[in-house]
């Protein structure tokens, strides 16, 4: 009698969920694993046959120009780095272990560099230290009577200063939080054995906060390799070669995209190593001050040389800050910013362009609903395989976890190729369609969703899906009734965390905008080739507050440190 | 009751096992509760309890063994009706109480899966928290309720629903030692107006002592005793259960003709055997600390030994002595009464009960 009910049963004891799982992994292979298959297949397929080859290879990398732009990349990216962390580790130690005054403020400019999207600080510094017509080139002048100005952002130098300044609060963020860490009964035990103060510093706390240094200094160099928009920026007028601007030249006519992926292989090489190097650091064990408890902390009386340290980190943040958007705000209140402060000059023009000219509202709106769209669809994603995975509820959750992390190597500009390559041609046809751009998005930002998702539902109690499901409910319901509404606020907050960069998202964008879906970020682009850095500036600041309000919505609802906390 | 005249069985545990990785959590465990019966799974951590639990809840499958309820196959390796269709409830040792509900709307739960209609579901769930004592906060949310307000909630939520049987894991161990006191009466009181079939695990015996109809004592997996609470304790049949529950002297003994002779000491056979009790051979006794009298004279009757009072402690309700037969390397506790004083050095007369010796296994 058993024996005939094992159809029925096995009916019955089919759980809904199994379908959940089944269409997470089915959009995991579509947003992740297709495009990059797709863009390590194309790079060994020839261009006319579609058979094996490594003829890709040898355009990509044939050109001595390549081989420079890698060059030119690394080396960029490593003075960055180096810069950054110059910028950041006095500022962060001041911030969190000395008596420094103003901190709060220091703090809030530094999270204003950091939600500043870098091609914009860049085009600020290019109304400052453009050659001659720089706000500060033409103070020198003035000052000095000479003919020409003292620096020019179009250079090498000028282009890792330029990255360097909105790349620090990485390190700045890592740094902080290592050192709030740090018991201060440790830099005493130093003390009491005759360490004076600056010995303490440098053999005790700052070795103490090394692995967290180079965590975020690892960051800045693997954000700075894929950086696009501020060489396209300043590197293209300068026509200093590098590799993501090399990888843009392959889509110009006509495109090569089997070229573009043998050229972009490389770059995920560096960065899937440069990432594991940085698991390795913070992940070693003996640093306690990091893993343990804080202990009690005093903060360092430095007398008067506070008035010093906060002298260095204010004069950051008015090169990170304060200078830029001054030019900027002087530029979006200009009829032409290079007839400098009058109120001849003073307009609104700007702003009432971008609001009421169709093509530019378009553009805004497409920003905002495509983001949201993506910053949905990822938090939805991160939160049902993050709860399969850690509710073990099918084998192999580590794949899904890989699957989900996947992005986080794969440098915007790539994923862009690799989208293209995979959905632009028929029978997806996706090119030109909102649709690409919200998936490319998605993809882009999903790590950042599921381990906010992961360290949210590693903190509810298994037994509160238990009680529901022992009362009669399936594992959705538990899903729908229970973690939902008690992971609300972190579902807010990954969806900002989603949502803030998506709306200045650039290197994804560049390859997956059609005609009638570009977003702000290459409209910026667009109005910077074309020198209208006023509408630029104007734009830049709508941005900006719309950030800002989003930010403070944020904190309201999610907490005060939402933006800089370290995950 | 059953219609196919199979024995009358809530849950029945056939040869259940559950092995992760290399340890094996439960080993071969059988087990039958009755309908309306509460039974306590009592070991020290470790002991497969829990496991056993979870296993009978349906959140774990077994590695081999079947779990039967009212003649059906719940659980066996391979396949397993999930815990939302066994119409079972559970309390669990975080009580596990949705924070982003009212109590009313927490209790209210199973209730509105079960599609009854709006007014009963009312009326049940007031009913139910008059009978906790919670009627007055219903529309709390738990943050706002002490501990021992939110285990009666995690009570109500359970037996709202009327289930087939009811779980119970550790639900007191978080509770401080006063409320847990209460709790435990509160449970039995509520196990009798409702008669829901019942399994406590727990690892505090005193909890199985006060609410259970049997404890089933667990150790390595296995259960090493099943039986009324005053059985375990007056007539434990392992090692393990007589020294896990309660305290007890435990002395090897040996049938030498017509005496039982231990270290020092002799005591009668027959006094043994009374009620048709046989002995043989080597074996060991659990002699509980209370079952030892103490006199300061010898009297004139069989099963009386000399010995030396070696080491005292008052606890308040009881003296906890400790003493050495005359002759003999043993060291027996004997409790006695506030007023029963004795010195260290003494001499005195210990008598022993040989029907509250317990011969023992292993």
């Amino acid at each position: 009698m058993r024996e005939s009910r094992g159809a029925a049963e096995r009916l019955r004891r089919f759980q809904p969920v199994t379908l959940l799982w089944l269409a997470a992994a089915a959009a995991l292979i579509f947003l992740v694993a297709a495009p990059l298959i797709r863009l390590l297949v194309s790079s060994f397929q020839s261009t006319d046959t579609g058979g094996f080859t490594f003829a890709n290879y040898a355009i990509a990398w044939g050109h001595p120009r390549d081989l420079v732009a890698l060059g030119n990349s690394l080396r960029y990216a490593a003075e960055v780095t180096v810069l950054s962390a110059v910028l950041a580790v006095p500022i962060a130690w001041g911030v969190s272990r000395t008596d420094m005054p103003g901190k709060a403020a220091i703090r809030a400019l530094i999270l204003g560099a950091f939600i500043t999207p870098p091609y914009l600080g860049a085009i600020g510094w290019i109304l400052l230290a453009g050659p001659n017509a720089g706000w500060l080139n033409r103070a020198w002048m003035g000052l000095t009577g000479s003919a020409n100005g003292f620096m020019s952002v179009y250079s090498f130098g000028g282009m890792v200063l330029v990255t360097a300044l909105y790349a620090f609060p990485y390190i700045f963020v890592f740094t902080a939080a290592a050192l709030d860490l740090v018991s201060s009964e440790m830099e005493e035990a130093a003390n009491i054995l005759g360490a004076g103060g600056l010995r303490t510093i440098f053999r005790i706390t700052l070795p103490l906060v090394l692995p967290a240094i180079l965590g975020g200094a690892i960051i800045v160099f693997l954000d700075t390799v894929a950086l696009f928009g501020t060489p396209a920026i300043i590197a293209l007028p300068a026509r200093i070669p590098v590799m993501t601007l090399e990888l843009w030249q392959f889509f110009e006519f006509p495109v090569r995209a089997q070229a573009a992926a043998a050229y972009a292989i490389p770059l995920i090489v560096i960065t899937l190593a440069m990432f594991s190097m940085q698991r390795l650091l913070l992940g070693r064990k003996g640093y306690v001050a990091l893993t343990g408890k804080g202990g009690v902390r005093r903060v360092a009386q430095l007398g008067p040389w506070r008035w010093l340290v906060l002298g260095y980190a204010l004069l950051v943040v008015v090169l990170a800050v304060i200078l830029p958007y001054a030019a900027l705000a002087q530029a979006a209140f200009s009829k032409a910013w290079g007839l400098g402060f009058s109120w001849a000059n003073l307009t609104l023009n700007n702003f009432r362009a971008l609001l009421f000219e169709a093509n530019s509202r378009a553009t805004i709106i497409h920003s905002f609903t495509y983001s949201a769209a993506a910053a949905c669809l990822s938090v939805a994603l991160a939160l049902v395989i993050a709860y399969i995975v850690s509710r073990r509820l099918v084998r192999g959750g580590g794949v899904l976890t890989v699957l989900c992390m996947a992005p986080l190597v794969i440098p915007g500009i790539v994923l862009g190729v690799a989208f293209y390559a995979t959905y632009a041609p028929p029978p997806i046809a996706l090119y030109g369609t909102a649709a690409i751009l919200v998936i490319g998005y998605t993809t882009r930002f999903l790590p950042i969703a599921y381990v906010n998702s992961m360290a949210g539902i590693r903190s509810l109690n298994p037994e509160m899906e238990e009680a529901v499901r022992i009362l009669g409910g399936g594992r959705l319901r538990a899903l729908a009734r229970v973690v939902v509404p008690l992971l609300k606020t972190n579902l807010v907050g990954s969806w900002l965390l989603v949502f803030i960069p998506a709306t200045r998202e650039l290197s994804t964008a560049i390859f997956l905008v059609g005609a009638r879906t570009r977003v702000i970020s290459v409209m910026m682009l667009d109005l910077s080739e074309n020198g209208s850095f006023e509408t630029l500036a104007a734009l830049g600041f709508f941005l900006l507050g719309v950030t800002i309000l989003i930010v403070l919505i944020g904190y309201r609802m999610v907490g005060r440190d939402f933006m800089l906390r370290r995950s | 009751m059953n219609k196919d005249g199979m024995s009358e069985t809530r849950l029945s545990l056939r040869q259940i096992t559950c092995v992760f990785g290399k340890t094996t959590a439960v080993d071969r465990l059988d087990l039958d509760i009755a309908p309306g019966e509460f039974v306590s799974l009592l070991g020290p951590s470790g002991c497969g309890k829990t496991t056993t639990l979870r296993m009978i809840a349906g959140f774990m499958r077994p590695t081999a063994g079947t779990i039967i309820m009212d003649g059906e196959t719940v659980s066996s390796a391979a396949a397993s009706l999930p815990p939302e269709k066994r119409r079972m409830s559970m309390i669990f040792q975080s009580y596990a109480i949705w924070p982003n509900m009212t109590v009313a709307e927490n209790v209210a739960f199973g209730l509105k899966l079960r599609r009854f209609d709006r007014e009963t579901i009312r009326a049940r769930v007031m009913e139910m928290l008059d009978t906790v004592q919670l009627g007055a906060l219903a529309d709390r949310y738990p943050a706002e309720l002490s501990g021992g307000q939110q285990q009666r909630v995690a009570l109500a939520r359970a037996m709202v629903i009327q289930p087939r049987v009811l779980l119970l894991d550790e639900p007191l161990s978080n509770l401080d030692a006063n409320l847990r006191e209460e709790m435990r009466f509160e449970i039995r009181r509520l196990h009798d107006a409702f008669h829901f079939t019942t399994v406590y695990v727990t690892h505090d015996q005193g909890e199985a002592m006060v609410t259970s109809d049997r404890i089933a004592v667990m150790n390595h997996g296995r259960i090493e005793q099943i039986d009324a609470p005053y059985l375990l304790y007056t007539k434990p049949r392992t090692r393990f259960v007589a020294g896990f529950i309660g305290r007890t002297n435990l002395l090897g003994g040996a049938c030498e003709g017509d005496v039982v002779s231990f270290d020092g000491f002799r005591l009668p056979r027959r006094m043994f055997e009374e009620n048709g009790r046989a002995l043989a051979g080597a074996m060991q006794f659990s002699v509980r600390p209370q079952s030892i009298a103490l006199r300061r004279a010898r009297a004139d009757k069989a099963g009386v030994v000399e010995a030396r009072l070696v080491q005292r402690t008052y606890l308040g309700e009881s003296w906890d002595y400790v003493v050495s037969p005359t002759g003999s390397e043993l060291r027996l506790k004997v409790a006695a009464l506030p007023f029963e004083v004795f010195d260290v050095g003494d001499t005195v007369w210990l008598e022993f009960d040989p029907l509250q010796m317990a011969p023992i296994a292993g």
